[in-house]
């Protein structure tokens, strides 16, 4: 047996010393691949993706017709500055150094709205990435007005106590009135096909027709995606949880943060869909008092509080919080990017699940070519492409899950249709369930699972309907073409056995294909 | 005119006749396979039964109906110039009709085939040959043929040609026969041939010999059926003992095969007797053997169900069942184990001095 090297033995108190607070900061830079930072090719994706975001939610927010422009620029070997610059509403200077320079920070997290950020990690994540592999700092312009300077600003973010660190800070000319530009140098790198920056741009402009996006690559070549459409899509409400959605937790604090001063109150005002009736319904079932103050109300209670949540009926959450892309969009989106002969799309009414409200989109483009490849599933979460982990994402299961050669494509089992078809699913919701932070899985629920595969279905019947029409007028053409050809040589050999007279062919041919056009039978 | 050129031109007319009252032609051809036809023992041949497809001219068979009859007007015409086209010639013709040309030779082959069994004559006579060899012979046997120049008569004399052999020709018809032969001896393998040749086994036992190599082409069943008709003698098969011997080989010389039903009246030997080597001499002669294959046992399962042949012979059923209770087969050559001569001393002796117990 091996001899034990021997080490001193701790005590509590050793310990103690070493026992200190983790920052997230510190967290998440050793754990990068958690925000999508694992490989120099998913980072450099990342990074641009979490830019392009923001500044699209920016934009929408404040009713602007976004247009955002994306350059990357090699500045050595896997070396890359991204640059993205937007016409959003910019950003008030004390805010910029927190935005960009601080995990966890941002207007997303305490709401329910459909945005395509949650957390307020990415962008600061991005920046920080870029520290670590680079050095460097991340550089902000904006300016909120024309009428205001526009603010120049360098940041690191202080990993230890999760704080911006301010490297310069001036005052700047700008040649736009108004917008954002972020620029981050990081270690990347860069490549065509799928998961890369110019598909996921390529995608964003499929499920975003009314954005205007140009971009610019490492090896110069320029794209530029011009908006379908001129109308923005509304702007989602801000909604209050539903009860159905609330978990242990989540109810203590909003107990103890609450201005109610009843529980009655509480259950009214804080939550979307509980009417006087239901909240004295709630605190029935749980043996609490209506008047209870809510900053009271023990663990204990709690418990019994969310159980009677669960027993008692409540009307569902409202929809009008959920904006879909629409039918129509949808295929002008798929239209402007993916070539095809067929496109076809179908939104379905709201559902929810676990107290979310949620609404489901799918779109089918069918067009010419092999048909021995499977087909391109394009995912999206509120509007934002998903590129990696499909097969652990529900969207994937419910294309494989539905039987596509009833649809006219051939399948194999537990795999993608085959064929020149690219079928692309949008889940819009205020809160979209992700398997991880990464935010490239949305998790399996069967109430999402269900709408998914009714949208599919109902794509899927009108996709069948177009190719047998188009088999059909194959057919037609193959028969055409059948007597077109054939049938001359039927007169041929008839004159040559019997001397027949060329007059005589003529019309023979004519009687022919006048005979065999009538004949349905193939 | 021939008969042949009459039948197409009465198809061809028939067809344009219909085109000109604007109706759809159709073609009449009687179905060529093992399940159209019907053994007839008192004639001792398969005959093609009644059953009929009707080809109606539609988009899915006019290419076919157009092929048929631009095969028909080739034959029109090599009879009407007395010329000849093989089969793979008539295949290289098609190549000048364009879009309706033969992708490969065995779908002109099976045009050809139609035309044949449409008309009920032999490809001969619509001018159209085989490719294969008819066989060879050796022997106590002269045949007459003509010169081709002169059509004076050439006298062959098979037993003059040493270690080689006489090729049977394409066309037998015209050939006549003298021989003193008592019997005619159809050897399946060339190998088998060849060693009885150079041995001259034709002398010790005053036979004719004659090589199929494998199933017997149509001219070598109209030689041997023609030789035997003329001389009177019996013709005894000796090949192979597995079931493509006996189903294949066997059943084909003797009453014909299903694909070309509607000739077999000519293209078989009725009289032909089956010598070896049977599953009985497996055992009797205590013969080295092979495992059947799955095809053999498929064959031979097939055979007892559907062959028209087999069903009607006891005999034969008893012999195929007895194969696959041994579960063997047994070539001809396996007789090589007892000594390379112990074939001609000692079991075509001893089998022919007993022809009545061969097999029908």
């Amino acid at each position: 047996m091996a001899e034990r090297i021997a080490t001193p033995k701790e005590t509590a108190e050793t310990l103690a010393k070493k026992q200190r607070e983790i920052s997230v900061s510190e967290f998440f830079a050793k754990n990068r691949h958690l925000l999508g930072f694992d490989n120099p090719k998913k980072a450099l994706l990342t990074a641009v993706k979490e830019a392009v975001d923001n500044s699209l939610d920016a934009c929408e927010e404040a009713g602007i017709l976004p247009e955002v422009e994306i350059w990357i620029t090699s500045t050595g070997e896997d070396r890359f500055v991204i640059s993205v610059r937007d016409n959003g509403p910019g950003i008030v200077k004390s805010q910029i150094p927190n935005i960009f320079g601080k995990l966890l920070y941002g207007s997303k997290f305490h709401t329910l709205r459909m945005a395509r950020g949650q957390q307020g990690i990415g962008i600061s994540a991005a920046g920080m990435y870029g520290l670590l592999t680079t050095g460097k700092s991340m550089k902000i312009i904006s300016r909120v007005s024309p009428r205001k300077p526009a603010h120049y600003y360098e940041i690191q973010i202080d990993t230890r106590k999760n704080r911006p660190e301010i490297i310069e800070d001036n005052e700047v000319e700008w040649g736009y009135e108004r917008g954002t530009v972020v620029e981050i140098e990081l270690e990347a790198r860069y490549q065509r096909g799928r998961q890369s920056v110019d598909d996921y741009l390529a995608q964003t402009a499929i499920a975003n027709p009314h954005v205007t996006l140009k971009y610019v690559g490492p090896d110069g070549t320029e794209v530029q995606y011009a908006r379908a459409t001129e109308q923005m899509p509304p702007s989602p409400r801000l909604i209050k949880p539903h009860p159905y959605g609330v978990e242990l937790g989540v109810l203590i604090r909003m107990l103890k943060e609450t201005k109610q001063r009843s529980l009655l109150a509480f259950l009214r005002s804080d939550f979307s869909r509980v009417t006087p009736r239901v909240a004295a319904e709630i605190c029935e079932q749980a043996g609490l008092s209506e008047k209870a103050n809510p900053a009271r109300i023990a663990r204990e209670e709690a418990d019994k509080l969310l159980a009677a949540i669960s027993q008692t009926k409540i009307m569902s959450p409202p929809s009008d919080c959920v904006i879909p892309i629409g039918e129509e969009l949808i295929k002008k989106g798929l239209a402007q990017v993916i070539e095809a002969d067929f496109y076809e799309a179908c939104t379905r009414p709201p559902a929810v699940y676990r107290g979310n409200p949620f609404r489901i989109e799918c779109g089918v483009a069918y067009g010419r070519g092999g048909s021995e490849e499977l087909a391109t599933l394009l995912r999206f979460a509120n509007r934002v492409p998903l590129l990696y982990q499909q097969s652990a994402c529900s969207i994937h299961k419910a294309v494989v899950t539905t039987n596509w050669r009833s649809y006219g494509l051939s399948q194999s089992r537990g795999a993608l249709p085959q064929g020149p078809v690219a079928i692309m699913v949008h889940i819009a919701s205020v809160w979209v369930p992700f398997t991880s932070e990464s935010k490239e899985a949305i998790a399996h629920y069967p109430e999402i699972l269900k709408e998914m595969r009714l949208a599919l279905q109902e794509c899927g019947r009108k996709l069948a309907q177009h190719l047998r029409r188009r088999k059909r007028e194959a057919e037609e053409h193959t028969k055409r073409t059948y007597i077109e050809r054939y049938i001359p040589h039927i007169s041929e050999a008839l004159k040559e056995i019997l001397k027949l007279k060329d007059g005589e062919v003529g019309k023979m041919n004519e009687v022919l294909k006048d005979i065999l056009q009538k004949s349905r039978k193939f | 005119m021939t008969s042949a050129l009459k039948s197409i031109k009465q198809t061809a007319s028939e067809i344009h006749a219909k085109i000109l009252k604007r109706k759809k032609p159709s073609l009449k051809l009687p179905i060529r396979a093992l399940n159209n036809v019907r053994y007839k023992p008192s004639e001792g041949f398969f005959e093609i039964s009644g059953r009929k497809k009707e080809r109606t001219l539609t988009v899915g068979t006019v290419k076919t109906f157009a092929q048929t009859l631009r095969m028909m007007a080739l034959s029109k015409d090599l009879i009407e110039t007395d010329d000849i086209a093989s089969k793979r010639e008539a295949y290289y013709i098609s190549k000048n009709w364009q879009e309706a040309a033969f992708k490969e030779q065995p779908e002109s082959d099976t045009v050809m085939d139609d035309i044949e069994a449409m008309l009920a004559v032999n490809r001969e006579q619509l001018g159209f040959i085989p490719e294969e060899k008819g066989g060879e012979v050796a022997g106590r046997l002269v045949v007459i043929d003509k010169d081709r120049d002169t059509g004076k008569p050439i006298k062959i004399d098979c037993e003059r040609f040493g270690s080689g052999a006489y090729s049977i020709p394409i066309a037998v018809e015209h050939l006549e026969f003298e021989s003193k032969a008592k019997l005619i001896l159809a050897i399946e393998t060339a190998g088998m041939f060849q060693r009885l040749v150079k041995h001259n086994y034709w002398k010790k036992s005053n036979c004719i010999l004659v090589s199929m190599g494998g199933v017997p082409t149509r001219a070598c069943r109209r030689f041997v059926r023609r030789l035997a008709d003329r001389l009177g003698i019996a013709v005894y098969a000796f090949v192979d003992g597995d079931p493509y011997g006996y189903c294949n080989i066997y059943r084909t010389l003797k009453v014909g095969s299903g694909n070309a039903a509607h000739l077999n009246k000519f293209f078989c030997a009725p009289q032909a007797r089956f010598l070896g080597v049977t599953p009985q001499d497996i055992l009797d002669y205590k013969l080295p053997t092979h495992e059947l294959k799955d095809v053999d046992i498929k064959r031979a399962e097939d055979a007892l169900k559907n062959d028209p042949f087999i069903k009607h012979h006891k005999e034969w059923q008893h012999a195929l069942r007895q194969m696959l209770e041994l579960g063997q087969r047994v070539e001809q050559q396996a007789f090589a184990k007892h000594g390379l001569n112990y074939v001609i001393e000692t079991y075509l002796p001893e089998k022919l001095a007993h022809p009545e117990k061969f097999l029908p």
